[in-house]
């Protein structure tokens, strides 16, 4: 049933954030909101799925059919839904844990699986509803945990190559300090026919206050997109993982192909005739 | 006394034993006979052990029975593995080929050997025979099927392979009916009838799809994996989809999702894969979200036996969820009950709005059997929908049933977020005590007041004496109470269908009066014994044991020997 126009605001569900006053997560639920709004999708139509984690309780705070589910499977859920139901927006949300740590097979076969979703990894660099451990993008020195007291000593995750690497047709980078490019980046995400992701650098102001230094290296790219496999992979070997824009487009068909007609008489019981 | 014939077909993996055993059974099958076969094989796809081991009968009975009336081994290799799986006695008769040593255990069980020169009678057939060819001819001139018959089903078998094999095939098939056996043996009587010809595994899936199932996720393992190669394509024909998964967490998931999209979802697995779905499995049912999960039993813990079956997967499927998680737990009794079990589970799933698992087990699951059309269930007109919200939509909302009104995406102005958070009746995040305590009553509401309807179990016999099984272990009781009746024994067979919520006032009822009871499982621990101890205590009467691990089938005389036993001494 399409509504009435509706402004972004129409698209909160009124629950009050469990985020702390500063978290960079509040410019991704506004920028989703204007990106919802922008597309003027119909909210009975739009669904939003995630795991846990402190971003992960996004689906609530939006007005439309959403499923919180356990810890790292969102994408599982998502693509689940999205096969069953190719009519309805499905949008997964969650944390760089969620999605690169727990939850980091998916991750990789939802980028080669390409099914018509989208997908938001609010990457605070930290797990955060746990209080303040290191994740797997967090930077090798940081000694700010107790359960990993001199630093993680491992490389930080690249998020972006290794989308690359498994498939990912669209990949993109927001920043939670850049509420405009945010918000078109989440309606180009949305609009992409098949699996986008978008990585979203959102500061942690709680156990992460040196994130807002961000601020001052971030970088947008001015260019269009790549859409060559190989280019990309020279971009993203080379960038600091600070350029934000829509990094990489190649056109591809999203997976599965529309379901099959269902037979007016399957004739189930022929198999099994002897 | 019906007749029976109990066959096994042995050799190395890869010799082709079960597509020898399946070609005759279906043979056997078109010819109006009875009889199932069971697969036994170990972990190796090439070069381990294989055997098809057919029972042939005059009655629908699917008991597995070691005890071999013939042999037909192609080779020998491996063979030591089957010892405990594949007796053979003084009346077997053993066909085998006459280049090989035969195993010092064959040559002391007393069996009539049968040397043949199957290398030379193969090589003379044809320059592309194979030695299993060759024996599906003498076994069809063994049990009286037509050759024509069997060369059309081995032809149709190799469709799409190069006209030479075809050919080969025939000829080896020929060369096996014509050769000059100086033996007989005494075939069962084909009673004729419309059968079906299928395995637990492909019961169940169409059992799946005949209740509604169209969204299938699918992680590979033994012994599931052929319930989900089943849909695959049976799911095309009914509009319905399959998604193959990275693995068994990404399975129930992408089933949840599809649930909550309004699909009728299911996946199958096994024990291990099981354990990994189990915290989602929660999930669902704090979500209130309707699941079906085929858990295809093999020997545990770990990995096991992969191959190979035992009933060892009740404890975690009635208690392997974390928190307080009413859910369904169903076994299917026999091959072609996975049907009518699988059918229940998912119309019980979509009716509670909750996870229902369905329990089978290897020898089920892979037994190829010569069926009646299976029963499918069928709802009920009259079954209640939930209960519509007179005012709001609350998607949790408090009824008596515990069943609220599950909205879709789509479904205009109901919108709401499914919540493995504890939530109020809106579903909102909630950690008040007041919404936990409500919710969880709430829950537990559609299992207490469930009611399990006439599908619960099944019960036959009458007397003081009682074996109560589940699943697969319910041939043997079945088997077992017949023999002691037939000793003038009277004798009650319990077996259940519905194992949680256990259908407690039921079941009490049905061993109201009986003075010995035995739980009987293919087990280490008596996890059924356990569960029925726990639910019924000492009422109406103590219960005893009886549980044995697989991956031996269960003996139905050392069953009745030691009901009578406890009856006697208990």
């Amino acid at each position: 049933m399409a509504e009435a126009v509706l402004r972004a605001k129409d698209y909160k569900s009124g629950l009050k954030p469990i985020w702390c006053p500063g978290c960079g997560h509040y410019a991704i639920l506004n920028g989703l909101v204007k990106a919802l709004a922008a597309l003027g999708l119909d909210r009975d139509r739009v669904a939003l799925v995630s795991g846990i984690g402190c971003s992960s309780r996004l689906p609530a705070y939006v007005d439309s059919y959403g499923f919180h589910g356990v810890h790292g499977r969102g994408l599982a859920v998502a693509q689940g839904l999205a096969v069953a139901r190719p009519d309805l927006a499905v949008i997964t949300l969650g944390g760089d844990g969620d999605g690169f740590s727990i939850g980091g097979n998916h991750f990789i076969h939802a980028c080669r699986r390409n099914v018509d979703i989208t997908y938001i990894v609010m990457d605070n660099e930290v797990y955060g509803m746990t209080k303040g451990q290191a994740s797997p993008t967090t930077p090798l020195d940081w000694d700010h945990s107790k359960l990993t007291p001199h630093g993680p000593g491992i490389r930080p995750f690249k998020p972006a190559a290794l989308a690359l690497a498994a498939g990912a047709p669209w990949i993109a980078r927001g920043y939670s300090g850049n509420p405009n490019q945010l918000a078109k980046l989440l309606t180009a995400a949305v609009e992409h026919r098949g699996f986008s992701f978008l990585h979203v650098l959102s500061q942690c102001i709680t156990y992460c206050p040196e994130q807002t230094d961000w601020k001052a290296i971030v970088s947008e790219r001015a260019e269009a997109p790549v859409s060559r496999a190989d280019v990309a992979a020279q971009l993203f070997g080379a960038e600091d993982g600070f350029t934000t824009g829509l990094l990489y487009a190649e056109p591809r068909t999203p997976w599965p192909p529309p379901a099959p007609a269902a037979s007016p008489d399957p004739r189930l019981e022929e198999a099994f005739l002897p | 006394m019906s007749r029976t014939l109990a066959i096994a077909i042995c050799g190395s993996g890869g010799a082709g034993v079960v597509a020898c055993g399946e070609l005759l059974l279906r043979a056997w099958a078109r010819a109006g006979g009875l009889g199932f076969l069971r697969k036994a094989f170990g972990p190796q796809i090439r070069g381990g052990e294989s055997a098809a081991l057919l029972r042939l009968g005059e009655d629908e009975n699917y008991l597995p029975v070691p005890a071999m009336d013939l042999l037909l081994a192609l080779d020998w290799n491996q063979f030591g593995r089957f010892e405990d799986e594949l007796t053979l006695g003084p009346d077997s008769t053993v066909l085998c080929p006459d280049d090989a040593e035969v195993p010092s255990q064959v040559l002391a069980s007393g069996a009539a050997v049968v040397p043949l020169p199957f290398a030379a009678a193969v090589a003379a057939a044809h320059p592309e025979g194979r030695s299993n060819m060759f024996a599906l001819g003498l076994l069809g001139q063994l049990l009286g099927l037509d050759t024509a018959a069997l060369q059309a089903l081995a032809a149709a078998r190799l469709a799409g392979k190069a006209a030479v094999y075809r050919e080969a095939t025939g000829a080896c098939i020929a060369a096996g009916a014509e050769w000059p056996l100086a033996l007989s043996v005494d075939a069962p009587a084909r009673p004729g009838g419309e059968h079906w010809l299928l395995t637990g595994n492909q019961a169940a899936g169409y059992g799946a799809l005949q209740a509604g199932v169209r969204f299938v996720a699918a992680y590979p393992i033994t012994p599931a994996s052929d319930v989900l190669e089943y849909l695959a394509s049976a799911l095309e024909a009914v509009g319905g989809q399959l998604v193959q998964a990275e693995d068994e967490l990404a399975a129930v998931n992408m089933a949840l999702g599809a649930a909550f999209g309004g699909a009728d979802a299911f996946t199958a697995t096994s024990g291990p894969g099981l354990a990994l779905m189990s915290e989602s499995l929660g999930l669902a049912v704090a979500s209130e979200t309707p699941l079906t999960v085929l858990n295809v039993m093999r020997g545990g813990p770990s990995t096991g036996i992969p191959t190979k079956s035992e009933q060892s997967d009740l404890d975690i499927a009635l208690h392997g969820l974390h928190g307080d998680a009413p859910h369904l737990v169903l076994a299917a009794l026999d091959i072609a009950d996975c049907a009518f079990t699988t059918s229940w589970a998912v119309a019980l799933a979509r009716q509670l709005q909750a996870p229902a698992l369905v329990l089978s087990d290897q020898f089920l699951g892979q037994s190829l059997a010569i069926v009646p059309a299976p029963a499918l269930f069928r709802a009920p007109a009259s079954a209640a929908a939930a209960e519509d919200d007179p005012g709001a939509y609350l998607r949790y909302r408090l009824t008596a049933s515990g069943v609220s009104a599950l909205a879709l995406p789509g479904d205009p102005d109901r919108r709401y977020t499914a919540d493995g958070l504890e939530h109020n009746e809106r579903g909102a995040p909630s950690t008040a005590a007041r919404d936990h305590a409500a919710q969880l009553d709430k829950r537990a509401r559609k299992l207490t007041t469930l009611d399990p309807g006439p599908h619960w179990g099944e019960v036959e016999g009458e007397g003081e004496l009682a074996l109560v099984a589940f699943g697969s272990a319910s041939a043997a009781a079945r088997a077992a109470g017949a023999q002691l009746r037939a000793a003038a024994t009277p004798c009650r067979v319990l077996s259940l269908r519905l194992l949680a919520p256990l259908p407690v006032a039921e079941l009490a009822a049905a061993l109201a009066g009986c003075r010995r009871v035995l739980v009987v499982e293919q087990n280490h621990s008596a996890q059924l014994w356990r569960h029925l101890r726990a639910a019924l205590g000492d009422q109406p009467v103590p219960l005893g044991s009886f549980a044995r691990p697989g991956p031996v089938p269960l003996d139905p005389a050392a069953l009745a020997a030691a009901l009578v036993e406890e009856a006697v001494h208990g």
